[in-house]
């Protein structure tokens, strides 16, 4: 099997990477790159746990292929906190205890952050629907609704 | 598995002609990457089309349609007011295809060519009267969206036949589409029945109607006897009960886990009816 070298770009870094065209984008990320804070929760799709931003899209890296990443750009949970602070999502997350495992956080984490980016006002279902593709077996996804929704008004009020 | 990235759609028939053993299309990977992890597809050659230029382009035509290439978006379609305003039933279809995640990714063409029966945005394409552009070594063909599902998982498209893009006709006044679907929650979940019906409208008085209904038979299906009683009508109580009836009669569907014959048969006539309501309202400029 003969392996395609991709250059690509993650979280401003240039980064490059060999890859099998049948290794995913989230197998790339964690294998070859050592950017192992997207997880792997079902590998198809459902569960939102792998949530990268792919060329300004929200995507589950685990439905993009790695040789797909070629001249793109790649954000990841890695690159969310500041040098020295962390997102303002991720204090509230942390505030309001809107996480038990953790396994399901840095995908919920990338995919509010989009959500915030287009649309600071959100209302609750505005939210509930669009964090309906990441899933959280712990919380019953109430603190992270509320979570989502204090940040929302608090980069609002500091707008 | 050999990963290809054509740069025109005349190379990737090429490629594909000329290839031995599985091929498969890569535009938004959603199904394709999921039948390569659990196995049950794995191709050789993987062709990428989305280094093709034109492919992520929705374009408005010279005489009023729409021609949307075949890696556009779920979210491309939403984003895109004007498309949206026009033809509601078939984004709204579309938007309700897997999570944000799938939809920046998801495709009309990816969910036509999956060959699913209970497919979202197949029903509102067929009721548009879309047609996909399909190139192929002997050249370039146009056909109707209806003709490419044969069965669950199978279409009419043979080895080095691609398609390019979606045409959508040019929309008139007084005309409205919607889609419809019921799952057992509100969100993230595959069509226990689907229905799109699309009506243009004289007077208040339906001209020209056609209805799909998805997921109650091995493909979608055009209903055209349940379109039929629609015509020359207002829509009122008494023509909807007919309308539903008669949905729920051309209704073949199977028991499976997520709907019991007898159950899809009589809710496709209530999901019909409700369709058929908010397409003849779009249709009178009611939103």
């Amino acid at each position: 099997m003969n392996k395609i070298h991709v250059k690509t770009n993650i979280n401003g870094d240039q980064v490059e990477f060999l890859a099998d065209p049948r290794e995913t984008l989230l197998d790339c990320l964690r294998d070859h790159v050592g950017l192992t804070g997207s997880k792997e929760g079902c590998g198809t799709g459902d569960c939102g746990a792998c949530s990268c931003i792919f060329d300004g899209d929200l995507v589950s890296s685990c439905l993009v292929l790695g040789v797909e990443a070629e001249g793109k750009s790649i954000e990841t949970i890695e690159g969310m906190a500041g040098r020295e602070e962390l997102h303002p999502l991720q204090k509230k997350f942390i505030e309001m205890a809107a996480l038990q495992c953790g396994f399901c956080t840095p995908g919920i984490l990338v995919a509010a952050k989009a959500l915030l980016e287009k649309n600071n006002n959100p209302t609750e279902t505005e939210v509930r629907y669009w964090l309906a593709g990441n899933l959280c077996r712990c919380t019953g996804y109430d603190k992270i609704i509320k979570a989502v929704m204090e940040t929302a008004k608090e980069i609002r009020e500091t707008a | 598995m050999q990963y290809h990235t054509p740069s025109s759609f005349s190379e990737a028939v090429n490629i594909s002609n000329s290839a031995d053993g599985l091929v498969k299309y890569l535009a938004g990977g959603t199904d394709v990457l999921v039948q390569l992890k659990i196995g049950t597809k794995s191709p050789d050659h993987l062709i990428d089309i989305k280094k093709i230029p034109g492919v992520k382009e929705i374009a408005l035509r010279e005489d009023g349609g729409w021609t949307i290439g075949a890696a556009v978006s779920g979210v491309q379609l939403t984003n895109h007011s004007k498309l949206s305003r026009e033809w509601p039933g078939l984004v709204e279809g579309m938007e309700l295809v897997g999570s944000a995640q799938i939809q920046s990714r998801a495709t009309l063409v990816g969910n036509l060519c999956n060959g699913s029966p209970a497919a979202d945005s197949v029903p509102g394409m067929i009721t548009a009267g879309a047609t996909v552009s399909v190139v192929s070594s002997s050249g370039t063909a146009e056909i109707r969206v209806e003709d490419i599902p044969v069965g669950p998982g199978l279409t009419n498209l043979g080895t080095g036949e691609i398609i390019t893009a979606v045409n959508l006709p040019k929309r008139n006044k007084h005309e409205g589409d919607a889609y419809l679907r019921f799952i057992p929650r509100t969100e993230m979940d595959i069509a226990v029945v689907g229905c799109a019906v699309n009506l243009s409208l004289e007077n208040g008085v339906i001209r020209s109607a056609k209805v799909v209904l998805g997921a109650v038979g091995p493909k979608v299906e055009v209903a055209t006897p349940a379109a039929e009683c629609l015509l020359g009508e207002k829509l009122d109580e008494d023509i909807l009960s007919i309308f539903s009836d008669k949905c729920s009669e051309l209704a073949k569907p199977i028991s499976d886990k997520r709907g019991s014959e007898e159950f899809r048969k009589e809710v496709i006539g209530v999901i019909a009816k409700r369709a058929a309501k908010k397409a003849y309202d779009r249709a009178l400029g009611n939103k």
